[in-house]
């Protein structure tokens, strides 16, 4: 019997990012996001953290092997996130870049990585700030 | 009901190696983690418990208690040992995080007097770490 198991991993990746939603008149943008509607932006050091599921494969003793896992966020995540502005990005052009959207950006993206189930994507924006998403309709079931 | 976790600090050498397979058919699925001679890290374990707070002791557990077992159970048996030599469930079974992490849930699981194991979490370093929630989970 292969027992699951979750598997989490951090990534690292360095933005900048503005908060400002054009349909909004600058006072209410400037009211909602406060210091971050700033019109050049500014930046974080942000964290991915991935949580994936799946059987512990008997033969290595894996959920999925990070080496495959590694070059999956490579090229789909830090590729596209990593020294980039937000704002910039494709994902971004109608939708601001609050770190609840990035959860979700994320998550679209890691849900398509084919060796395991996506079970969460956390980002902590900052060392004080972290944000979850569990995918559409779930809610937190193991969590603290 | 109430979660309460506490930490636990070992360092341990092991290698992933899978004896059904060639050398390199090794090397290609564990890369450099299949060098033989081993490597090391120093793991963080997890262990939360849920339980009811006790109307007396206002505690879910008695946290030295949690601390003796988690000590007697894992921390003695694999604090600066060889995974792969030394620990008698990965003699035939590599020491994956995902793998440490049940293994450790099946040294704690039903010995922790008035809660009940809730999850196992096992850090490899920092950036990895596996998380199991049991064999029905």
């Amino acid at each position: 019997m292969n027992l699951v198991a979750h598997l989490n991993r951090r990534y690292r990746f360095a933005a900048a990012h503005r908060l400002h939603v054009d349909a909004l008149t600058p006072a209410r943008n400037r009211a909602i996001y406060g210091k971050c509607n700033n019109p050049f932006g500014h930046g974080h050091n942000y964290v991915a953290q991935v949580t994936l599921s799946g059987p512990v494969d008997a033969a290595t003793g894996m959920v999925t092997n990070l080496g495959d896992l590694d070059a999956f966020a490579q090229r789909e995540m830090l590729d596209l996130f990593d020294h980039a502005n937000l704002n910039t990005l494709e994902c971004f052009r109608d939708l601001v870049p609050t770190t609840e959207n990035l959860c979700i950006e994320l998550w679209r993206i890691f849900a398509q990585y084919p060796h395991a189930k996506l079970e969460r994507i956390r980002v902590e924006e900052t060392g004080n700030n972290a944000f979850d998403y569990f995918g559409d309709g779930a809610r937190i079931q193991h969590e603290e | 009901m109430i979660l309460l976790t506490r930490k636990a600090d070992f360092s341990a050498a092991h290698f992933y190696w899978n004896d059904a397979w060639t050398e390199a058919e090794n090397q290609r699925v564990f890369g450099k983690c299949a060098n033989r001679q081993g490597h090391g890290h120093n793991y963080t374990l997890e262990v939360t418990v849920e339980g009811a707070v006790d109307p007396v002791s206002g505690f879910v557990v008695d946290l030295k208690q949690l601390k003796d077992i988690m000590e007697h159970e894992v921390v003695s048996v694999y604090d600066h040992r060889h995974l792969n030599h030394e620990v008698p469930e990965f003699a035939a079974t590599v020491p994956t995080t995902e793998n440490i992490a049940i293994a450790i849930w099946r040294r704690l699981d039903g010995k922790i007097p008035g809660a009940k194991l809730h999850r196992v979490r096992v850090y490899e370093m920092p950036d990895l770490f596996a998380d199991f929630y049991g064999e029905g989970a």
